[in-house]
């Protein structure tokens, strides 16, 4: 019991403290409040009071999810067992790294410009060699940017407005074709006798009209995986937006970033505020620019988060120019263990937009054979016109 | 004040063994009234909990199975249209009057187990299977009713709960829950349980597995679990493959590679997990597991 925190004496007992732990979570991200306190309180009042069980109860009453219940130990060691240090040492990465990027945002800025992975690192591909001419960029490179980007300087407020149209007629598109689909496979109606009994009434409680029961309007969903390496930095902008665009229009769609990780931005892009939503993802996309591992990063969606979110009713949409640094082999893998899970797969690629652009680079190469639809798209005009071609899909 | 741990042995009792962070989230989502969410790998034991949950409190167990498309019909009550057509149609033969008060009673009420649930004369454990395959309106619903434990059926008016049910919600994430959900539930993480806790698991369902082989049966399905599988196996299968081991008659997992391989079927099920663990591998496996 003696590492347990001194609190000073000025506090006004255990309420305080823990209405203090809870604003510590909140202040690491747990979404906690008044009302989680005073359950907190509740809770606690029901159980011994010893370190192993207070744990055990406060950790119950406030995670929400696993990441908060694996992040939970460490927090509550830092705020109750911190030997009477309770400011200094409870600040965790998150949220100083948030404070850091506030103020330190032009600092960031200008070592942006000359450090956004124009290290071309040849690779063990020859075709890369050939696009890397003049610019530089396109070609795949193994190298982590260590240097933080901040979106809010690639994406505008107004195109994330505009992406927000085009993705909502996207999302209409699939979903005039999703109940055609639905008008076919009509064999689970069954008649539905609170409306046919309702209707019986104006034929003296003769049942004439059969009323039957719609097939359900099953949504299909969309999972996009952008790809933000160097490569891609020219692209990213549009991409951005429209992932942006197409989580607030979409509430069922899921959105992942990759370079040399996966990272799964879904929950931060959905926040109220775009200009905070895209802060958000700065924090969380840390190598953004910097080498690309696209069979990696689909590799490991095939395994985590494709198991939970991808099935017959998703649409896979992947963004990116398929400059690899990694074996061609295994994206070609990766896209056939999700090809098997039932879903649609949606290549975009900006380069295909140039005029004699052949999909040589072995990526691309190796994943051709299992998409379903291989598109251009380079602006956020491109992925409006996109409209007819998923209608078709 | 009973403590978090009388009802751990309580559950134990009925042979579920419990871990302490998830005996002392049942503990205060009864004490609290709050619903529990349960989440976790399928096959770790989250629909056994209820089960034992209500064996160990001596009441009903009333299960929701949560599916795409779930409506209120089916969840929650529905009118019995048949009976009602077949009683009009009598009434009007017979020239009576007044049927429609007859119509809309209790008599031609179909209860589902939501509606079930709250009408119980003593209070029974609630359990909401895999919440996440019904879609998200269904999920406010529910969460009107968890709230405040009352139904309003417009034909007949609300009604109240007669007792609070305990309830249990369980997902496996097949999407997101919405954060409405998880702030009114108290929420825990099933995980695989640890080797002891496996250990005890299996000789409180199979006590005639002796201890040496239970340790090896054990050991050997955590170092499965360690392998890149598509599918892990979960308690479930651990517990077959102990009573298909037990039931062969095999007292030594290394003695017989043969039969090793071929009680594989109880814990891998899927092709390309067959392939990972070849006969050889699963071998080394149990080798290392002794």
């Amino acid at each position: 019991m003696t590492r347990v925190t001194r609190f000073s004496a000025r506090d006004d007992g255990p309420a305080t403290r823990i209405a203090g732990f809870v604003a510590h979570l909140r202040a690491n991200g747990f979404r906690v409040g008044p009302e989680e306190t005073r359950l907190s309180v509740d809770a606690l009042s029901r159980v011994m009071i010893e370190p192993e069980t207070t744990r055990l109860a406060l950790q119950t009453v406030l995670c929400g999810c696993r990441e908060e219940r694996d992040r939970f130990p460490e927090l509550f060691t830092a705020y109750w067992m911190n030997n009477g240090r309770v400011r200094e040492k409870i600040v965790n990465s998150a949220a100083s790294s948030l404070e850091h990027t506030r103020t330190t945002r032009k600092g960031a800025e200008q070592s942006d410009s000359t450090g956004t992975a124009d290290s071309p690192e040849d690779g063990p591909d020859g075709e890369a060699d050939t696009y890397a001419e003049g610019t530089g960029k396109l070609v795949a490179s193994d190298l982590n940017n260590l240097m933080k980007k901040d979106l809010r300087e690639v994406v505008s407020p107004d195109d994330i407005r505009e992406a927000e149209a085009i993705a909502r007629r996207l999302g209409a598109a699939i979903r005039r074709k999703r109940s055609r689909r639905a008008r076919i496979a009509a064999k689970c109606s069954g008649v539905d006798f609170r409306r046919t009994i309702r209707r019986s009434l104006a034929s003296g409680g003769e049942p004439l009209h059969i009323i039957r029961r719609k097939p359900l309007d099953r949504p299909l969903r969309i999972a996009a995986l952008c790809d933000v390496s160097g490569s891609m930095t020219l692209y990213a902008r549009p991409f951005l937006a429209f992932l942006a665009g197409l989580m607030r229009a979409d509430h069922d769609a899921d959105a992942y970033l990759f370079h040399t990780r996966l990272v799964r931005i879904t929950e931060a892009l959905r926040d109220d505020d775009p200009m905070r939503a895209l802060n958000r993802i700065t924090l969380l996309a840390d190598g953004f620019g910097g080498g690309s591992r696209i069979g990696g990063s689909l590799d490991q969606f095939s395994r985590t988060y494709a198991r939970r979110f991808v099935d017959g009713r998703t649409v896979l949409m992947v963004l990116s120019d398929g400059y690899d640094s990694a074996d061609p082999e295994l994206i070609s893998e990766a896209l056939q263990r999700l090809s098997r899970r039932g879903c649609r797969i949606i290549w975009l690629n900006p380069l295909k937009g140039w005029t004699g652009y052949e999909p040589v680079a072995r990526g691309m190469a190796a994943a051709l054979p299992h998409l379903d639809l291989f598109a251009a798209a380079n602006t956020l005009a491109d992925l409006a016109s996109l409209e007819k071609e998923l209608t078709r899909l | 004040m009973s403590d978090w741990t009388d009802l751990q042995n309580d559950l134990e009792q009925d042979g579920y063994v419990a871990a302490p962070d998830l005996a002392m989230a049942l503990h205060l989502s009864l004490e609290l009234g709050r619903p529990l969410l349960l989440e976790g790998e399928a096959g770790v034991g989250k629909t056994e909990l209820a089960r034992a949950l209500s064996a160990a409190k001596g009441c009903d167990l009333i299960r929701l199975q949560c599916y795409e498309g779930l409506d209120a019909a089916q969840a929650i009550y529905e009118w019995n249209y048949q009976r009602q057509l077949l009683a009009i149609r009598a009434a009007s033969e017979a020239g009576e009057r007044g049927a429609e008060d007859r119509l809309f009673s209790e008599d031609y009420l179909l209860e589902r187990p939501l509606l079930r649930a709250i009408r119980q004369p003593t209070p029974p454990v609630l359990l909401i299977d895999e919440i996440d395959r019904a879609d998200e309106e269904f999920e406010a619903f529910l969460l009107e009713i968890l709230s405040d434990f009352q139904i309003t059926i417009p034909e007949l008016g609300t009604i109240t709960a007669t007792s609070r049910p305990m309830v249990i919600l369980t997902a496996n994430g097949t999407r997101d829950l919405s954060d409405a959900l998880r702030r009114r539930c108290l929420y825990a993480y099933v995980d695989y349980p640890d080797p002891a806790t496996e250990r005890a698991i299996l000789t409180r369902r199979h006590p005639e597995v002796e201890p040496r082989l239970a340790a090896q049966i054990v050991g050997f399905v955590q170092a499965v679990r360690r392998e890149e599988l598509e599918k892990k196996p979960g308690v479930a299968e651990m517990l077959d493959f102990a009573a298909a081991v037990a039931g062969l008659g095999v007292n030594d997992l290394n003695s017989d590679p043969a039969v090793l391989s071929v009680t594989l079927a109880t814990l891998l099920k899927t092709r390309s997990d067959r392939a990972a663990i070849p006969p050889e591998v699963a071998a080394r496996l149990a080798g290392k597991a002794a």
